[in-house]
């Protein structure tokens, strides 16, 4: 991207420059996860080609976080806040680095989802379960700008609803395949899909957790049970009928 | 009689030459000289001369004052002008742009956000760096340049998808070398783009959803002309058949229209307030009627405080009204409706909460977090035999989210379902 020479002036500027890093990654990742599900839900293939392209950009930035917080942690030696700031700002870049991974994989799959024309109604739900990921996404990246940590725990709360969806959504595919086993190899990447969203949503509460321990130097309670109850459906008799 | 006559020629020509000014001025010496002839000739003419004088010194008076204030304005403008411009701040001035107007210094950092910026993107606190809140790529590249003191004259689109989308056209100017500050404008482009989008969207809902109630009236009519020509009993529950889909059908281009109208909208205007309880009290009096030939006692709750939010009367009002109705409609076993409002916590944060709880069968867990989705149904036949059109909840989600609220669905098979519109209680900020 820019490769600007940066004549770094002082440690301050050194820091803020991680953290605008951190702001840039955000909006590629967010941008890249956008257009992944717009790019399937209207079957282009050249936008796909665009996006897994663009995940260069995320990795390149990731690196370079990576190699500026160790030069600034040999050189300057920070304690207490700089420290977890700079402990914060290498781990939130490797989750955003995830969430361009996962929306590089959903691109990947445009070209196998678009063959033969699918129905709207097939990604309707996928599109309500990454609006709710992204808006997950954004809220968290926009704390992470105003540095606004009382926000946070309704923020991690709301992963819930994601959790659910994605639950709904898996049964809901399972039900197309049933109905029609032409529907099998498009929803199955569908189901991919809807799996890679529900990460974002996770790496989303990664990042909530990661700002809050920089901003006040302790831990978010553990974290709750964690359910999509995904794992436990099954073809049942009632499911089976529900698809005829 | 004699003086209108006299005066007349004068007036005309004084007014030709020297202005309708020294034509009064001479009118009232006209007035005035009649006046003083014909008191030394007949007194009783006196009063009658009088009223007239008096007459046209009222004309002189009203026709010279304008005139005189005018003068003053114009001085004490300038006067205004050079001694307070300078002591406006900068904040007053960004205050009366109704766009949103971000002001930033040399690092990116922000040093002031106007309210319309904040009822846009929330609390832009001064202090947060610039490229962490407006992370789109393209922003990216312009703040860059405009912080490495490259030409800003350039102007990017920028898309806010969530969580309504919007449209801006963004731009940068330096405001003042020596300080560094600049300022970010965002013009509001969303209108042409929601139009070209509702458009796509209302084609593609309508003719999907409407295609079925279609062939179903069609295929009735192909069996009235054929097999059923002469069958009279038939032909009786076919035409109550495909009204009943005609209804339908009326129904749906009327939901998709209302979904398109509030889709199409801006954003709320910001500081609109509207008070809750005497929206709730008239949607149930709107309701009550049908509540009651469903059976149900629809049972309000909350005290005499005003509850006071950010927000549309008419558009709460449809939301409430919607969720009522569903209550109504799905709540039947319950016997009630409980209607409440309140202060409450969400998730630790304050805030005001209206629920509109029914008592009836209650929605799947699977379903809860998909109900909100236009034409998700939990049970299609359900819903049909309710005369719904499985929009209803896709033009409350919308409102809710156009007010910054949330939508909280509670609901336990077999117990009922609590819809929560959840209004978190917003700092004062532009204070």
């Amino acid at each position: 991207m820019v490769a600007q020479q940066h004549s770094v002036r002082s440690y301050d500027e050194e820091l803020k420059f991680l953290v605008a890093r951190i702001g840039a990654m955000g909006g590629h990742a967010e941008r890249m996860v956008e257009r992944a599900i717009s790019a399937l839900v209207t079957s282009d293939t050249a936008l796909a080609q665009r996006i897994i392209l663009d995940d260069k950009l995320l990795d390149d930035a990731q690196r370079e976080i990576d190699e500026k917080a160790v030069v600034i942690i040999a050189r300057r030696q920070p304690l207490a806040h700089d420290l977890r700031e700079i402990i914060g700002a290498i781990r939130i870049s490797s989750d955003l680095e995830r969430v361009g991974d996962l929306g590089k994989n959903i691109a990947k799959r445009v070209v196998a989802v678009s063959e033969g024309l699918q129905p709207p109604r097939l990604f309707r739900g996928l599109e309500a379960l990454s609006d709710l990921a992204l808006t997950q996404l954004k809220e968290v990246l926009d704390i992470f700008a105003s540095r606004s940590v009382d926000r946070i725990s309704s923020l991690r709360d709301r992963d819930d609803n994601i959790d659910q969806m994605y639950t709904s959504l898996f049964r809901e595919l399972l039900t197309y395949m049933m109905e029609d086993p032409r529907n099998i190899a498009p929803c199955t990447h569908l189901l991919f899909c809807a799996k890679n969203i529900e990460r974002i949503g996770d790496h989303a509460t990664n990042i909530a957790e990661t700002i809050f321990y920089t901003a006040t130097g302790r831990l978010l309670p553990a974290e709750r049970a964690k359910d999509d109850r995904s794992h436990h459906i099954m073809m049942a008799p009632m499911l089976r009928k529900a698809g005829e | 009689m004699a003086q209108v006559a006299v005066q007349l020629p004068e007036q005309e020509s004084s007014g030709e030459e020297q202005g309708t000014r020294s034509a009064i001025w001479l009118m009232l010496a006209a007035g005035l000289a009649g006046v003083a002839v014909l008191c030394a000739m007949e007194p009783a003419l006196l009063w009658a001369g009088l009223a007239i004088a008096v007459l046209l010194s009222l004309i002189a008076i009203m026709a010279l004052r304008p005139r005189r204030i005018v003068l003053r304005d114009a001085s004490d403008a300038l006067v205004r002008t050079s001694d307070v411009l300078p002591e406006i701040s900068a904040i007053d001035l960004a205050r009366a742009v109704a766009d949103p107007l971000i002001v930033f210094d040399r690092g990116g950092v922000v040093v002031h956000a106007n309210p319309a910026a904040v009822a846009v993107f929330g609390a832009v606190l001064p202090g947060t760096m610039l490229q962490l809140r407006f992370r789109a790529p393209e922003l990216q590249h312009l703040i860059e340049d405009a912080l490495h003191g490259n030409d800003p004259g350039t102007v990017v689109d920028y898309v806010e998808r969530l969580p309504l989308e919007q449209l801006y056209r963004v731009s940068v100017t330096l405001l003042d070398r020596t300080s560094g500050l600049s300022a970010l404008v965002f013009r509001d482009q969303s209108e042409g783009r929601r139009i070209d989008r509702m458009r796509a969207d209302f084609i593609a809902n309508a003719s999907h959803e409407l295609r079925t109630p279609l062939a179903s009236i069609s295929g009735f009519i192909e069996t009235l002309r054929g097999p059923a020509k002469n069958d009279v009993v038939a032909r009786d529950r076919f035409l109550g058949i495909m009204q009943e889909q005609t209804g339908r059908m009326a129904r749906l281009i009327d939901d998709l229209l209302s979904l398109s109208r509030v889709e199409m909208k801006p954003m709320l205007k910001p500081g609109e307030t509207a008070d809750l309880r005497p929206i709730l009290e008239r949607v149930i009096d709107t309701i009550d009627q049908r509540a009651r030939e469903a059976g149900l006692k629809v049972v309000p709750n909350w005290g005499e405080d005003g509850f006071t939010v950010l927000g549309n009367k008419d558009e709460l009002f449809q939301v409430f009204e919607n969720l009522l109705e569903n209550a109504c409609k799905y709540g039947r076993d319950g016997g009630r409706v409980e209607v409440s409002l309140g202060r409450r916590d969400d998730a630790g944060e304050p805030g005001i909460a209206a629920s509109i709880r029914d008592f009836g069968p209650g929605i799947a867990e699977e379903h809860i977090p998909r109900i909100t989705e236009r034409f998700y149904r939990v049970d299609v036949e359900a819903s049909r035999s309710q005369k719904g059109t499985g929009l209803g909840l896709a033009i409350v989600k919308h409102i809710v989210t156009r007010h910054n609220a949330r939508l909280l669905i509670r609901s336990q098979v077999g117990e009922g379902t609590e819809f929560t519109v959840f209004f978190p209680e917003r700092k004062k900020l532009l204070e």
